[in-house]
């Protein structure tokens, strides 16, 4: 376990530096640059100041003089500071952005994998029935249903008509004042939109995989085993047939690692919510190479961590794995 | 097909409930009249981007200028009919020969952290824009400028090469508080989060991706605005900010045409907002890359013209929110010729034209042959600007009926930039410019201005043109300018480089309880410390 341990951790090196090679070359492979992006189109800029510019980025260095300096800023931790016209340091953009989306993503999360492993059950236990006809369709409305449709259409309803929940952003205004159960309460209210819609949309996927890990369970010979020694129906489903149809869900749960600092940008957009989906697109359109760097590799990062993780969990989870390795 | 029928049943239930919630919002008691002028409330306006940068030489985005036009002044700024007259400067004097201009300062201005502004100001924001250290935009007005010098606490003098008459307007850069920024690196202040000026508002806070919030200048030395908070909040979705709006979470924001027109007619929103309607100062064109020899005959351009029918554009398009642009300045201003008319709609004309450059009808397709080529081109545009291209496709629906075959092809802004307009790889394009109060077009005409990178990158060439461009920026006398200009428009109008479009308008929507407002050419912000909230309006 040690040894595999040992070498599943060195191999994330290599992996690791790969990916960072390529995104970098990718991403400067964009057509403009930079400089291009703050002054086009603006009368008032010559080439000399174009040039001071790019100077004063580093852009007219050859690429690999670049990438080596912006891997050794890496190696300290340092990410760079931003292209933008603000020059922040990338990791301060970072930062301030991470707590809405994580919390955000979290509880989406655990309102997806809460909603949809019981839906899924449901559906395969009641198989063919009007609840998994009906189950069915609820869960594919919610994946076709563009999202910014949905939201605009649920603001316009609770926020415009109704008037019971704020439309978009984070906070009342003035809510500096408020209480903090106040406080909480208004954040509340104002994510209730966005993770109601963002959870819909993403019960299809993992329930319907349950669905299938499910009825798969149920057809193997020690259910029926089990049936025949005269257990309960609950017992069967709950006790013998839940529990491996759960394994290949902790590989859906360690690849949902890096998704919780990214964010979708139609989603933010619409809600008004500052959060990553926002920050990288934009960070790509204005091609703030360093920005987009330090989010991908953060990115790439928790990717190999959550593989590394789901497959450390599933040997734990399950003896074949830990001793055939 | 029994999900499909499941889901045309959930959604139209949806929509019937929807359909069903009535209108609860109250309409709000408003008091009809002006209301006495009160101090207090605040206003809350909609952005579709953040701000980057505060201190506004570093910056390049709408947002930051507009914030910081809020909290620093410039030394002249422009009044409500678009005058030049004194901001932080009281008055100043040109001298003889056009090379010396003279600020007077005012006395006992305080920056907000309390300390006296002085020419010592001034002359600090005026080095660190020509410091080639400073990753500024904006050093090329004042790279013009010879000799900078400061002979008072209360005098600020600069003189030029030769007489610059653009030179006066720059002068309306945001200027910096000296003893915050002198000797340090603009680029790591702190300023550029928390700023610090001289304008009626003062910074109190900004939180990054949802809103700037500024609190009024009880010392401001036009007097204290009367709306005592200034928030500005970032919605970067145009349907979430009108939802928003009727929501009443916003008091102001930019309507779309079709807002405009189509869904802001209720007598509830009447009751509840105040919309406003002027040019913007901007335009919209179809230009030519005149490099290429199909578009080197200008009767080819003015065929073209004449076969585009502008008034149908800003029918489709803006919903009739805008006007007909026949040259590259804003109707109305002073350097605006008001006899130019270049081609009417006059598709008949435009095959005649055609005709006459040598181009045949002789193939089935309709599309017109010269010397064994058919006219078909590509018109470029940029990625999300839903206006221009559906510009692009009127323009093409009219341009096959005289016999021209057009493409559209719709690109991401750098791509656009980088691999077609810089390089003169292109046919066509539809973009926008927009107008300087300044009318000086330099950089946009001027032959010297071809080069990669550059404004004139549809290679516009023409000595006339250049000479009264020099001669319209190497004067100030106003009269001389406006000939030089006017002269200008009818070569344009007759030579068609570009295709002039339309001026769009800005469409204002501000809550009823907002008084003090007065429409004028330079729009509605002009006079934003003197809006009011009666007292018994106010609500925040």
């Amino acid at each position: 376990m040690l040894r595999y341990l040992i070498k599943r951790l060195l191999m994330l090196v290599p992996l690791f530096l790969g990916i960072t090679l390529i995104t970098f070359t990718v991403i400067h492979l964009a057509p403009g640059e930079p400089v291009e992006m703050q002054t086009a189109m603006n009368p008032k800029i010559s080439a000399q100041t174009r040039q001071k510019l790019r100077e004063y980025y580093g852009l007219d260095k050859p690429l690999h003089i670049q990438y080596g300096r912006w891997l050794t800023r890496l190696s300290k931790l340092d990410f760079g500071r931003s292209f933008a016209s603000d020059n922040r340091p990338v990791i301060d953009k970072i930062k301030e952005r991470i707590p809405v989306t994580l919390s955000l993503n979290i509880i989406a999360l655990v309102l997806e994998f809460g909603l949809a492993i019981p839906i899924g059950i449901l559906a395969a236990t009641h198989r063919e029935t009007l609840l998994d006809k009906g189950i069915t369709i609820f869960v594919f409305l919610g994946f076709a249903v563009p999202t910014f449709w949905l939201a605009l259409l649920l603001m316009y309803l609770f926020g415009v008509k109704l008037g019971w929940l704020p439309i978009s952003g984070l906070h009342s205004l003035g809510s500096e004042g408020f209480t903090p159960v106040h406080w909480l309460l208004d954040i509340g209210r104002h994510l209730f939109l966005p993770i109601a819609v963002a959870t819909f949309g993403s019960l299809a996927g993992l329930s319907r995989y349950m669905r299938a890990n499910m009825l798969e369970v149920l057809g193997q010979d020690y259910i029926t085993t089990a049936r025949a020694k005269g257990l309960a129906e609950r017992a069967v489903i709950y006790r013998h047939a839940l529990k491996n149809a759960l394994l290949p869900v902790i590989t859906l749960l360690g690849f949902s690692l890096p998704g919780l600092i990214g964010g979708s940008v139609i989603f933010e957009t619409i809600f008004a919510i500052p959060g990553m989906g926002q920050l990288f697109y934009m960070g790509v359109m204005a091609r703030d190479y360093p920005l987009v760097m330090g989010i991908l590799v953060i990115g790439a990062f928790l990717t190999l961590v959550g593989n590394l993780l789901a497959d450390l969990c599933y040997a734990l989870a399950d003896p074949r794995i830990r001793h055939g390795g | 097909m029994r999900i499909g029928h499941a889901a045309c049943l959930i959604l139209l239930s949806l929509v019937l409930l929807m359909a069903a919630c009535t209108d609860k919002q109250p309409v709000r008691q408003t008091v009809r009249g002006p209301g006495k002028p009160a101090y207090g409330d605040a206003i809350v306006v909609g952005s579709i981007g953040d701000a980057s940068n505060l201190i506004p030489l570093l910056a390049s985005d709408t947002p930051s200028f507009e914030i910081a036009g809020y909290v620093y002044n410039g030394l002249v700024k422009y009044d409500k009919d678009l005058n030049l007259v004194g901001d932080l400067a009281e008055s100043w004097d040109i001298s003889k020969d056009g090379l010396t201009i003279t600020f007077h300062l005012r006395k006992g201005v305080k920056w907000h952290d309390g300390v006296e502004f002085t020419s010592a100001d001034v002359l600090y924001t005026y080095r660190v824009t020509i410091d080639p250290k400073t990753p500024t935009a904006y050093s090329e007005d004042f790279k013009q400028v010879k000799r900078a010098e400061a002979p008072d606490r209360y005098t600020f003098s600069v003189t030029y090469g030769k007489p610059f008459a653009p030179a006066l307007a720059s002068w309306g850069m945001n200027i910096l508080p000296a003893h915050l920024l002198e000797g340090k690196d603009i680029t790591k202040s702190e300023l550029a989060r928390r700023p610090v000026g001289t304008g009626p508002y003062r910074f109190k806070e900004w939180v990054a991706g949802q809103k700037i919030v500024l609190d009024a200048y009880k010392d401001y030395f036009e007097g204290e605005p009367y709306i005592g908070r200034y928030v500005y909040r970032v919605i970067p979705d145009n349907s979430t900010m009108y939802m928003e709006l009727k929501a009443g979470g916003l008091d102001m924001m930019g309507l779309t045409p079709v807002q405009y027109q189509r869904q802001t007619d209720t007598p509830d929103f009447k009751a509840r907002f105040n919309k406003y309607r002027y040019p913007a100062s901007a335009y919209t064109y179809l230009g030519y890359n005149l490099r290429n020899p199909m578009f080197a005959d200008k009767r080819v351009r003015q065929a073209i013209t004449s076969a585009i029918n502008k008034d149908e554009i800003i029918h489709g398009v803006l919903f009739g929110m805008g006007q007909v642009a026949h040259g590259p300045y804003k109707p109305g201003t002073w350097a605006s010729n008001p006899n130019i008319k270049d081609f009417d709609y006059n598709p008949a004309r435009a095959k005649q034209l055609l005709a006459e450059a040598g181009w045949r009808q002789v193939n089935d397709d309709g599309v017109l042959v010269k010397d064994g080529k058919p006219f078909t081109f590509t018109i470029l545009t940029n990625q999300g600007n839903d206006q221009r291209l559906k510009t692009a496709q009127i323009i093409q629906r009219r341009l096959k009926n005289v016999g021209i075959d057009v493409k559209i092809r719709v690109l991401e802004f750098a791509s656009l930039l980088t691999n077609f307009i810089d390089k003169g790889n292109f046919d066509a394009l539809i973009m926008g410019w927009t107008t300087t109060q300044d009318p000086d077009i330099f950089d946009v005409w001027h032959s010297s201005k071809t080069g990669p990178k550059e404004l004139n990158f549809i290679g516009f060439k023409s000595k006339e043109v250049d000479r009264l461009i020099e001669e319209g920026r190497g004067t100030f006398d106003t009269e001389k300018r406006k000939r030089c200009y006017y002269r200008i428009q009818e070569i344009l109008a007759d030579e068609q480089p570009y295709t002039f479009l339309y001026v769009p308008d800005s469409l204002p929507v501000v809550s009823s309880r907002f008084r003090g407002i007065e429409p004028a050419p330079a729009g509605i912000m002009y006079n934003f410390i003197k809006w009011y909230v009666p007292k018994e309006e106010q609500v925040y």
